[in-house]
């Protein structure tokens, strides 16, 4: 299974995403000392379950999720976590 | 003194510390080249330790801040966040706010 799939899974798996996106930016990192071992992502999560939670614990959560993978499969991953209200409504966030 | 101490210690000695791939004026990654970069933004003293140096509290940080990833950055003892996190609190002028608190705090 290719990285993305493995994250996706574990985040779908774990947040019940409404909306997920994660895009592989390894090749913008080729070289870069972390880049050999794991590959860095980014990614856009919508769920319920970050409603009344800090972003830090936000990315707890979506960390949590990836303790099998990350570090290892997954070097450095850049999230964006947000409630379904704060992706329809940009300015309210 | 062992690592986990020495880790405890630095993150409640210091008002501001980052840990990091490199140095503040060497930074050996793009996500903790950003982050210091917003800490300098906010002009007042912060500590560092490279993490590239370190390998023991590299390898000993993310079991005492419950975080993955560097860079890492506290505030006043706790853990504000990585990368994103950090960058986010600065374009929004609060990671400035929170910086002028804890160091003035701390004096």
């Amino acid at each position: 299974m290719d990285r993305v799939a493995l994250i996706r899974t574990r985040l779908e798996r774990a947040l019940s995403p409404r909306y997920l996106e994660i895009i592989d930016e390894s090749r913008l990192h080729a070289g870069h000392a972390g880049a050999a071992q794991g590959g860095h992502f980014a990614a856009v999560i919508v769920s319920e379950k970050f409603h009344g939670l800090s972003s830090l614990a936000r990315h707890r959560l979506v960390y949590a999720a990836l303790t099998d993978i990350m570090p290892g499969e997954v070097h450095a991953l850049s999230i964006q976590a947000l409630t379904p209200d704060e992706h329809r409504f940009p300015d309210k966030a | 003194m062992d690592v986990i101490e020495q880790i405890k210690a630095t993150i409640s000695e210091n008002p501001v510390v980052i840990f990091m791939k490199g140095t503040p004026d060497f930074p050996q990654c793009g996500f903790s080249m950003r982050t210091a970069q917003a800490l300098k933004a906010c002009n007042v003293d912060f500590a560092y330790v490279d993490v590239l140096a370190n390998p023991e509290i590299r390898a000993g940080l993310p079991s005492v801040s419950n975080w993955p990833t560097f860079p890492q950055v506290f505030v006043g003892g706790d853990l504000i966040g990585g990368c994103d996190i950090t960058l986010e609190m600065f374009q929004k002028g609060e990671l400035q706010i929170l910086i002028k608190q804890a160091v003035s705090g701390a004096r």
